[in-house]
């Protein structure tokens, strides 16, 4: 039986799916589908939800990494197992939630969670990431295993996450924060629309690899996958292969998806970009994109400590000053940028002023500017 | 023993946030003295730290570009993987990563994940992703002949499937929904499983120009972030009237409740003051308090979630329910990124999900037809302009789609617009009009 290489169509089963979630629900989800009256935040990272039917389930939410071992989600399912009758979730943006249907049932979880650790010393479920407060950092693969990276990203989100600890553990902000990491402009993990982004970028054009790349790729489609047009055909010493006009790049990789001969990463080139106030939720004001406010910083492995500094300024000058309820971006546009810039301490330059299609639309086309 | 020395990774062992690094050691430290039979590689864990570190120091990453590997029959599901340091770190000189299809909102049996965990202890590094950014569980790492091993056991014995790669369907994700949410307005992981079952072709065989991701979002909260990150967003919502409890309002005001469930109670905000905080705020305006009774303007009302966020025991979501329906986000590559725009205002979501299943089948016939290599969904709305969507889907133009009516004249009329046509005589013309 199992799988047989000299016959790999034998009894071959295809598209079957995913289970159906139906199983994997604790039964006091089950018995209250669709029946949900109201919740409560008891504590930071306690969730109490009431059901129509009286029921309640106190779910207890700690941040995990993405990247987990699979002795970690054993540890995981030991917890749920001497908890939760063996069922457990995980949130969109990384998180564990281990659910209780009493009340007696939270303090063991609670108590039990707090005080695992790794052998390094760090906590293995820090609760939180609930309300007005900063969640887990969604984050996308860095250095641990895609090829086109300009920054890493677990070590990144991990070094953020020690610095905002506290408020990963706290709700103290005026609204949630949502920090988000990709690591090239793929973005993966759809960065775009976070209060705070962290976004790997290259500055330097891709290299040639003249003696290969025709081997490699496809000249036509490393040519069309260029959205500048940067890329022409070219000879170089008989061989077919590209020339790319430096000045057009942006740096966003595409031709290097195409063609690996195109390879565009760099110790000193690439790095850290900042995007803030984007947002998803269409709470009082509409989802709105993130907008980049540090252009550059440098790869600084293992602490990354340029990237911590300028996100606690941006973040801290936003707590100490927003409005109850009022999203970062919010806070920006109603202060406006050029107070955002004083108040955050960051260094306004000419890369912060757009140069790509449709630009103008965010230059100022008024007088309404505050001295 | 550690095989190779990390003293920049060590310095991610400090902090108290959860390390990855000592995950991974404590993962490398198991498989060497496991007695499991591995057939991946036994220092998988040990080598990719070797290879983090030397990236730590290097800082450009060491993974080669691509590799193309995959189970037979799919077009999707594996993300080929080679290290271009194979000698010095022999155990992740193929390192690939399959694609998981995760259940709907990700709960999970213990069962169900031990014996995931078995699996990749034995066929793989023993690493995952908890999970990837388009939902998947992400089995990180593996050679080539463990592929179709690891299909096989999780078909046969784990009955599951893989996710998607590559231009095709994504694998569809929704938020947690009625499982847990007060505020959702369809079921979103009973429709996140049927549609992922209906399309399991174009989960797993790439047909279309690009990718295409579906996410379901219960409310216009949004947590799944479907406005900003699928080509289809699928958005609960509701017509009639939010439902008050006045009672319930006043203790709010009170005091006896906590407003926003209690999310702001790390700092003193003072006591809450509906007027400012949800009357005040609420965009529209719609909303009046005069000490004893709230009332809502429902015609006005944008259903922006804010009031019943604040006070989920008092106000909830009506009872006509359904979802909009929106196209074309994504992030920047290629052309910028784009959120989704409102295509369907207000749809019933109900199953068999016909009428949902028909405007899918609409937009993937119509953009596998026109969409340019890799041209996500978005760029070529764009392209061919909304009226042109529009019309392909047999759908009539409102107001509710659009921010504000264009401000430049340019219009693109066509022949049959005008009467009378294009065709016109300039010797006719001349009779009246000397040259
Ligand atoms: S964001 Fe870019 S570098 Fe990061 S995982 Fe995605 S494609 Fe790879
Ligand atoms: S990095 Fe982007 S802009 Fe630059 S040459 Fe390549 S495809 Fe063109
Ligand atoms: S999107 Fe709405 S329904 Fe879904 S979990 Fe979030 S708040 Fe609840
Ligand atoms: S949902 Fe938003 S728009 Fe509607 S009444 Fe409440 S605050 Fe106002």
């Amino acid at each position: 039986m199992g799988y047989d290489p000299k016959d790999p169509l034998k009894d071959r089963i295809t598209d079957i799916g995913p289970r159906n979630y139906e199983e994997f629900l604790p039964p006091v989800i089950k018995e209250n589908y669709g029946k949900w009256l109201y919740h409560d935040i008891l504590e930071p990272g306690v969730l109490m939800h009431v059901s129509e039917t009286g029921a309640k389930v106190y779910t207890v939410r700690v941040g995990g990494c993405r990247l987990m071992s699979v002795t970690h989600i054993r540890e995981i399912c030991e917890i749920a197992d001497k908890h939760c009758g063996g069922y457990l979730r995980f949130t969109t943006r990384n998180n564990i939630e281990f659910m209780v249907d009493d009340e007696s049932k939270l303090k063991p979880l609670m108590e039990d969670l707090e005080k695992r650790e790794f052998a390094g010393g760090s906590k293995k479920f820090p609760r939180g990431g609930t309300g007005a407060g900063l969640t887990n950092v969604v984050h996308t693969q860095g250095w641990i295993h895609c090829h086109t990276p300009a920054i890493d990203a677990s070590g990144v989100v991990k070094c953020v996450m020690d610095e905002l600890y506290d408020d990963f553990q706290n709700m103290r902000f005026p609204a949630q924060v949502r920090i988000s990491l990709a690591c090239c402009l793929n973005m993966c993990g759809a960065v775009h629309c976070s209060d705070i982004a962290i976004l790997g970028i290259h500055r330097k054009p891709p290299m040639l690899d003249h003696e290969h790349l025709d081997n490699m790729c496809e000249i036509p489609l490393a040519i069309a996958a260029c959205p500048t047009g940067a890329i022409k055909p070219a000879t170089v010493d008989g061989k077919k292969t590209v020339a790319v006009k430096n000045e057009r790049c942006m740096f966003c990789g595409n031709c290097y998806t195409m063609c690996p001969s195109m390879p565009l990463a760099d110790e000193e080139g690439s790095g850290v970009a900042l995007l803030v106030g984007g947002k998803i939720s269409n709470r009082i004001s509409e989802p709105k994109f993130s907008k980049v406010v540090v252009p550059f910083l440098p790869n600084e492995p293992p602490r990354w400590d340029s990237t911590v500094e300028a996100i606690k300024k941006i973040l801290y000058a936003y707590v100490e000053d927003a409005n109850k309820y009022e999203r970062l971006g919010d806070w920006a546009e109603r202060i406006g940028w050029e107070r955002f810039f004083e108040k955050t301490g960051l260094p306004f330059t000419e890369h912060l002023i757009d140069d790509y299609r449709f630009a103008y639309t965010t230059w100022r086309q008024s007088t309404q500017f505050k001295f | 023993m550690a095989k190779h020395k990390t003293p920049m990774l060590d310095e991610l062992e400090k902090g108290r946030w959860p390390s990855f690094v000592s995950d991974i050691k404590q993962e490398a430290e198991n498989r060497g003295k496991t007695s499991v039979e591995l057939h991946a590689p036994k220092e998988a864990c040990d080598d990719l730290l070797g290879l983090l570190e030397l990236t730590y120091k290097d800082k450009v990453v060491h993974w080669k570009h691509g590799g193309i590997v995959g189970v037979f029959g799919y077009g999707g599901g594996v993300i080929g993987r080679y290290c271009d340091q194979p000698d010095q770190f022999p155990g992740v000189r193929d390192f690939h990563t399959m694609r998981v299809n995760q259940p709907s909102s990700k709960f999970y049996s213990t069962e169900f994940l031990r014996q995931l965990c078995d699996l990749w202890e034995r066929r793989g590094s023993g690493l995952t992703n908890m999970h990837g950014s388009t939902g998947d569980i992400i089995l990180l790492g593996t050679t080539t002949p463990q592929l179709e091993e690891i299909f096989w056991e999780l078909t046969h014995d784990l009955n599951q499937d893989l996710g998607g790669s590559g231009s095709n369907l994504r694998t569809p994700s929704d938020c947690i929904g009625m499982a847990r949410c007060e505020y959702a307005c369809y079921d979103t992981m009973a429709l996140c499983y049927d549609l992922t079952m209906e399309y399991q072709d174009e989960l797993h065989r790439p047909a279309f120009p690009y990718k295409f991701k579906f996410k379901f979002d219960g409310c216009p909260n949004g947590c799944v972030a479907s406005i900003a990150r699928a080509d289809m967003s699928v958005i609960g919502t509701w017509r009639d009237d939010i439902r008050i409890d006045q009672g319930a309002v006043r203790e709010y005001v009170g005091g006896e409740f906590k407003p926003n469930a209690g999310a702001h109670s790390g700092r003193d905000w003072g006591t809450f003051d509906i007027q400012k905080e949800v009357i005040g705020l609420c965009p529209t305006q719609c909303m009046e308090w005069d000490g004893k009774k709230l009332k809502i303007d429902n015609k006005e009302c944008t259903r922006c979630m804010h009031c019943i966020n604040v006070m989920p025991r008092a106000l909830r979501i009506g009872q006509d329910t359904g979802a909009s329906i929106l196209f074309g986000a994504k992030a920047p590559i290629l052309e910028g990124a784009q959120m989704s725009t409102l295509t369907v205002p207000f749809m019933k979501i109900e199953e068999p999900y016909d009428e949902l299943k028909d405007l899918i089948e609409k937009v993937w016939d119509f953009w596998s037809e026109e969409g340019k290599n890799r041209e996500r969904l978005g760029e070529m709305i764009q392209r061919v302009g909304f009226q042109k969507f529009l019309e392909v889907l047999e759908i009539e133009p409102d107001p509710r789609m659009i921010q504000e009516p264009r401000s430049n004249p340019y219009i693109f009329w066509k022949e049959e617009d005008v009467p009378g046509g294009w065709d016109r005589d300039i010797k006719e013309f001349r009779k009246k009009h000397q040259r």
